[in-house]
C-alpha cells in the first residue's frame, strides 16, 4: 500500500507536528519506502499466534497506592517556558 | 603519567586503591583529554567544576572500598542528572535541566563515581551513526569524517579516545553494541529489566535498557555490577538479588555450547565479517567450547517488526514534548493547537519526525491490527526462535554489525540503508535479552569491527565470562593514534 500526501498530512495533523510542503514531499517518499520494507511481514501468516505483550516473565508488580513525595510545585515548573506564580501558561483557549 | 588515561577502569580503580593517583590528579587528566578534542564533538556538556570539587572531596575523605573509588565518568546525555542539563541530542529539550537523578547514574555516584559531562547522541536515541543529533555529528577517532555509531556514539566515541575511563549508553535496536563495535570496545546490552529506565528519556518503553560501554570485559563486568539493580520505580526493573559480576568472571568455557545461527550470514556481507566469524568460531573452539549450527528463521523479519514497534512507542512517549511543562516552546503560535504543532516542528529533528509520523500511522484507527498487532505476534516469533534455541545452546555467536564504520553523510540520504546497520542487534532486543559486543579484529582500512555474543535471560555472567576468555585470546588492540587535536 502507498502513503499520498494527503495521508502523510493526516497523520502529521494526528502527531501535531506542522509540516511545510517540502516537508511534505520528502517523508512521503522517505515513508514509503520504509513501509515497503516492512510490509515484508505480510509474508508470514500469524493468524494461530499470540501477540508478544510483554517481554517479561513476570507480572507487573502491585504496589501500595502512598503518595511518597509531594511539596515539589516550585520544581516542576522550574522547567516551564512560562509560567505565573502556580501555573503553567499556555495561549488563550476561551474567549 | 603521561598514559594515565590509556589504562582500564580495573587498572585505574587499582592504582587510586593503591594511592598511586589521586582523584583529583585523574580528573584533571581527563578534563585536560577533553579539552583537546573538541574537534571530536563528543560533549554536549562539562561539569568539570563540580567533578573537581567531587574530587578533591574524595581524596580528602577517601573511601576505597566503593567499586568506582574517586573515578570521574561522562555519561550519553539521555540520561537525566540533577540540576545538569540533559538534552537527548535534541532542541526540544535543549534547556531541560532535570530537578532528578536517574537510578542508573544515581547507583554509579553511590559507588564512588562522579560526573564529568553529558555526551552527545543521536536525537532521543534515534540513529545508527550520531548523525540526527541537534549538537552535531560525532567523529569517531579512529579516522577523522569517521562515524562512532550511534545512537551512543558520543559514548563510544569519548571512551576510545580516553575521554572518560568507561561510561554507559542505552540500547533500544543496537545502540550501545553497534557504536562499541566501530570504535574498537566493549558494550553490553543487559536483560530487559536488569538495570532501571527510571530517569532515562524514553524512546521505546519496552526495548530501552541502559548498560556499559567500556574497553576491557573486566571494566564491562565492574560497570554492570555498579549500574544493575532492582528499582521499584521501573515496574518492569527485575527484582533480584545482587550479583558481583567482575569478582565471578572465570575465564575457563570448556564445554559451553555456542550456537551459530545460519541466518546471521546475510547478502552481500563484506568478506572481512565473514573471517571475522571464522576467527571468533576458531577461539570459542580452541577454547573447548562445543560449535553448534542453529537456526534462527525469523531474523530477517526483525528489522521490519522493529520499525512498527519503535517507532509505535516512541510516538507515544515523545507525545509529552508539547511546550507545556519543559523544554522548547515556539513563539510564533496564534492558539494552543498552533503552539503544539510549531513547537513540535521545530524542536524535533528530521528522524525523530519520521518515526513519530510511522509510528502515529501504525497505531491509527483502521491500520493497528495490519501493522502494529502484526508486529507484536512477529515479535513473538522471535522471541520463540531463541527460546528453542536457548535449550541446546548456552549463547549465540554472530557478527555485531553487517560492516565496519561508515563516512558522515554516506547513508543519511536513504533511512533503510541507515536502518539495515542494526540488522544483527535488533532481534536481541525485541528479545529482551542480553547480549555483548566485544573488539575482535579490523577490516582492511583498519576499522575495527565486533563481534556478538547473546545470552539466556539474566545470564549476564556466562557471556561476560565468555568474552573475558575470548578476550584473552583474541589479542585485539585498538591502535587509535591522537589526531584530532
Amino acid at each position: 500500500m502507498s502513503l499520498d500526501k494527503e495521508k502523510i498530512k493526516h497523520v502529521a495533523k494526528l502527531a501535531r507536528i506542522s509540516l511545510d510542503e517540502a516537508k511534505v514531499n520528502s517523508l512521503t517518499k522517505d515513508l514509503n519506502s520504509i513501509f515497503k520494507f516492512i510490509e515484508q511481514l505480510n509474508e508470514l501468516n500469524t493468524d494461530k499466534v499470540e501477540p508478544l505483550t510483554s517481554i517479561l516473565n513476570e507480572s507487573l508488580r502491585y504496589r501500595k497506592d502512598q503518595i511518597k513525595d509531594g511539596k515539589i510545585r516550585d520544581k516542576i515548573l522550574k522547567n516551564s517556558p512560562q509560567q505565573n506564580e502556580e501555573f503553567f501558561v499556555v495561549p488563550k483557549v476561551v474567549e | 603519567m603521561n598514559d594515565l588515561t590509556n589504562q582500564s577502569l580495573k587498572e585505574i580503580v587499582e592504582n587510586v586503591r593503591l594511592k598511586k593517583i589521586s582523584s583529583l590528579d585523574l580528573t584533571q587528566a581527563y578534563i585536560k583529554n577533553i579539552e583537546g578534542a573538541k574537534k571530536l564533538n563528543t560533549f554536549v556538556t562539562t561539569t568539570f567544576d563540580q567533578a573537581l570539587q567531587k574530587a578533591k572531596q574524595f581524596d580528602q575523605r577517601p573511601n576505597y572500598d566503593q567499586i568506582l573509588p574517586g573515578i570521574p565518568l561522562a555519561v550519553k546525555d539521555l540520561f537525566c542528572t540533577e540540576n545538569v542539563k540533559t538534552t537527548a541530542g535534541s532542541n526540544i529539550l535543549n534547556n531541560f535541566v532535570p530537578s532528578y537523578e536517574s537510578t542508573v547514574t544515581k547507583n554509579l555516584w553511590d559507588s564512588g563515581a562522579f560526573l564529568l559531562g553529558k555526551l552527545n547522541c543521536d536525537e532521543f536515541a534515534m540513529g545508527s551513526s550520531n548523525e540526527t543529533s541537534f549538537f552535531g555529528n560525532v567523529i569517531n577517532p579512529v579516522a577523522d569524517q569517521l562515524v562512532p555509531g550511534g545512537s551512543s556514539g558520543g559514548s563510544s566515541s569519548a571512551l576510545a579516545a580516553n575521554l572518560t575511563p568507561a561510561t554507559i549508553g542505552t540500547d533500544t535496536g543496537g545502540s550501545i553494541r553497534q557504536p562499541a563495535s566501530f570504535t574498537g570496545t566493549v558494550g553490553l546490552k543487559p536483560t530487559y529489566g536488569l538495570c532501571s529506565r527510571w530517569g532515562i528519556v524514553a524512546f521505546a518503553s519496552s526495548l530501552d535498557q541502559a548498560g556499559p560501554m567500556t574497553k576491557t570485559v573486566t571494566d564491562c563486568a565492574i560497570m554492570l555490577e555498579a549500574m544493575s539493580g532492582f528499582d521499584e520505580k521501573d515496574s518492569t526493573s527485575i527484582n533480584k538479588k545482587k550479583e558481583f559480576y567482575s569478582k565471578n568472571l572465570k575465564d575457563n568455557i570448556k564445554g559451553l555450547k555456542i550456537g551459530i545461527p545460519k541466518e546471521y550470514r546475510v547478502d552481500n556481507m563484506p568478506k572481512e565479517i565473514d573471517e571475522l566469524w571464522e576467527k571468533g568460531k576458531k577461539i570459542l573452539k580452541d577454547l573447548g567450547a562445543e560449535l553448534i549450527d542453529i537456526s534462527l528463521p525469523h531474523t530477517k523479519y526483525a528489522l521490519p517488526t522493529y520499525y512498527i514497534v519503535a517507532p509505535a512507542e516512541a510516538s507515544s512517549n515523545l507525545a509529552r514534548y508539547d511546550g507545556v511543562r519543559y523544554g522548547y516552546r515556539s513563539q510564533k503560535s496564534k492558539d494552543l493547537i498552533d503552539m503544539y504543532e510549531n513547537t513540535r516542528s521545530e524542536g524535533f529533528g528530521d528522524e525523530v519526525k519520521r518515526r513519530i509520523l510511522i509510528g502515529t500511522y501504525v497505531l491509527s484507527s483502521g491500520y493497528y491490527d495490519a501493522y502494529y498487532l502484526k508486529a507484536q505476534k512477529v515479535r513473538q516469533l522471535i522471541k520463540k526462535d531463541f527460546d528453542n534455541n536457548f535449550k541446546k545452546v548456552d549463547s549465540i555467536l554472530t557478527p555485531s554489525t553487517p560492516s565496519s564504520a561508515f563516512k558522515i553523510g554516506e547513508k543519511t540520504n536513504d533511512p533503510v540503508s541507515m536502518y539495515l546497520n542494526d540488522i544483527f542487534t535488533v532481534p536481541v532486543n525485541l528479545a529482551g535479552l542480553p547480549a555483548l559486543s566485544l573488539p575482535a579484529g579490523v577490516d582492511k582500512q583498519g576499522y575495527p569491527l565486533g563481534l556478538q555474543l547473546i545470552g539466556k535471560p539474566l545470564d549476564e555472567q556466562k557471556i561476560l565470562n565468555i568474552g573475558y576468555a575470548f578476550e584473552k585470546n583474541c589479542g585485539f588492540k585498538n591502535k587509535i593514534k591522537k589526531w584530532w587535536s
